[in-house]
């Protein structure tokens, strides 16, 4: 092991974090958005509302990310004129967007399934007695339904946002130079695939480390009632006698 | 017939004030078993009425009917004198319009026999929760009114805590005060004492008796004997979804018409 070669290899990397970074952070913003969206379509009880979200999360989650990531770059550039004329072509050719995009569409896929588990898990009394006060609609999803749903999928949704992180590393296959795209483009460099991928792959375990630790805390904040009482503290003429 | 008397006498009186609940008979069926076969049933301003019935006798249907919990097959129910709107759609009968249901629920508390709190708040944001996001009342009046109101129940001092961290006595009175704090003119109770523990009973039914000292109106699905004989002015028996008994709690006590109320009381005493 060279260790004066890990620690440059290290300050090179170090360079990727922000984008990789900011792709897993665009990709989950926009992928909860969508993944509640079709979570609701899933729940509506509406077969045209419910069957083309079954179908979106059966394509998104059946299929590689790495061919989705294709697909949209490639893959839609074959579409150039199309697009060009839709105006989208600015947006489909930058890498960076088709990433984001790839990424969005397939966590979206996965966090509406962890979303409609935990709505329903909603215990079915809670929105009861909120319908018992006069509550319907979005007052009784934003105040009652949607706080309890949050708490029962946070844990899973964790481990979404982390399988996220690393996804990223597949955005280097199309010129990204996150963490991953660096490390490739060094080892073509200094032909020392070992060290570079060591090093790597801790960048991608402190990242995660830190991750996990958010969300633990998240969780943390969220549950008070999972947790025992706060002791009731001794009188301080208890203390005295 | 004093029974025919007794009816068309309470429906003089009720002509002059709107009932404060009038429910007419009322039908409602699970697939195809009949709950409710034509229920009817009309509360006074500070009436408090025990409806007492075997389990599967449809009273703790009727009580959800009431708050469109349930909503019936046929029938009528008014709060207040205002009407609850019934439309036939695909699915079935449902509410003509949500918003009379939602306006009319926030003048009809409900007090569960599982609590249902909610579980993501602390017992002061229970209670404070409708009276803020419903009724659009400002949040320091609402937090004054429900610490009066969890010292009335007695557990100002768990107002910090989770409904997890309280005994099943405390989370009722908690879900009392919760009804309370709407300023409901009707309250609807439903077994509220079935799923405790027998040492915690009384403390609920002591929150409840002085509630029905104070002149609110009460509809109190229960089993306790006691209860519905000193403290209700007025019992009804349901059998197999209908009316099979009803009036003063001296007199359906003391000389029980139907034969099926006299075995339900002796098999209760």
């Amino acid at each position: 092991m060279d260790f004066a070669f890990m620690r440059d290899t290290f300050l090179t990397l170090i360079g990727g974090v922000p984008l990789t970074l900011n792709l897993a952070f665009m990709a989950v913003a926009l992928g909860a958005v969508l993944a509640l969206i079709l979570a609701l379509m899933r729940m509506s009880g509406l077969k045209v509302l419910d069957w083309p979200a079954q179908a979106y999360v059966f394509v998104f989650r059946g299929t590689p990310l790495l061919v989705q990531i294709f697909l949209i770059y490639y893959g839609l550039g074959q579409f150039r004129p199309t697009l060009q004329e839709w105006g989208l072509w600015t947006f489909f050719r930058e890498p960076y967007w088709c990433a984001v995009l790839a990424l969005t569409l397939n966590t979206a896929a996965y966090a509406s399934e962890i979303m409609r588990g935990g709505l329903q898990s909603v215990p079915h009394n809670q929105v009861e007695a909120a319908r018992a006060c006069g509550m319907s609609g979005f007052l009784l999803f934003r105040r009652v339904v949607f706080p309890i749903a949050v708490r029962q999928a946070l844990p899973a949704y964790g481990s979404e946002i982390i399988l996220m992180v690393k996804a990223t590393s597949l955005a280097s296959i199309i010129t990204m130079m996150e963490v991953t795209g660096l490390a490739a483009k060094l080892i073509s460099q200094s032909f020392r695939a070992v060290e570079v991928f060591v090093v790597a792959g801790l960048i991608y375990l402190v990242l995660n480390f830190i991750i996990t630790r958010i969300i633990m805390a998240i969780e943390w904040w969220l549950s008070p009632h999972l947790r025992r009482p706060p002791a009731v503290e001794p009188r301080l003429e208890a203390a005295h006698v | 017939m004093s029974n025919g008397v007794a009816s068309l006498s309470s429906h003089l009186a009720s002509s002059e004030t709107a009932p404060a609940v009038s429910v007419q008979n009322l039908r409602k069926s699970f697939g195809s078993l009949e709950v409710l076969k034509g229920v009817s049933l009309s509360a006074r301003e500070g009436d408090v009425i025990s409806i007492l019935g075997a389990s599967g006798s449809g009273k703790s249907t009727m009580l959800r009917c009431i708050n469109m919990l349930e909503v019936p097959d046929s029938g009528e129910i008014s709060i207040g004198g205002e009407t609850i709107g019934l439309k036939k759609s695909r699915k079935g009968i449902e509410p003509a319009d949500q918003r009379q249901v939602d306006r009319i629920r926030s003048r009809v508390a409900m007090v569960f026999q599982s609590f249902n709190l909610w579980s993501h708040m602390t017992i002061l944001e229970n209670v404070i929760e409708a009276p803020i996001h419903v009724q659009k009342r400002p949040k320091a009046e609402c937090i004054a009114e429900a610490e009066e109101l969890l010292a009335k129940v007695g557990i100002v001092d768990k107002r910090n805590q989770y409904p997890s961290h309280l005994s099943g006595g405390q989370q009722q009175r908690a879900a009392i005060a919760r009804a309370l704090a709407m300023h409901p003119k009707v309250m609807l109770f439903d077994e509220p004492t079935s799923a405790l523990d027998p040492e915690l009973v009384g403390e609920v039914l002591r929150v409840m008796r002085s509630l029905a000292e104070e002149g609110r109106t009460m509809l109190v699905v229960t089993h306790e004997m006691g209860f519905a004989r000193d403290v209700s002015n007025r019992v009804v028996f349901l059998h197999k979804g209908v009316v099979e008994e009803e009036g003063a709690p001296g007199e359906v006590f003391g000389a029980p018409k139907s034969e099926r109320f006299k075995q339900f009381i002796s098999s209760h005493r």
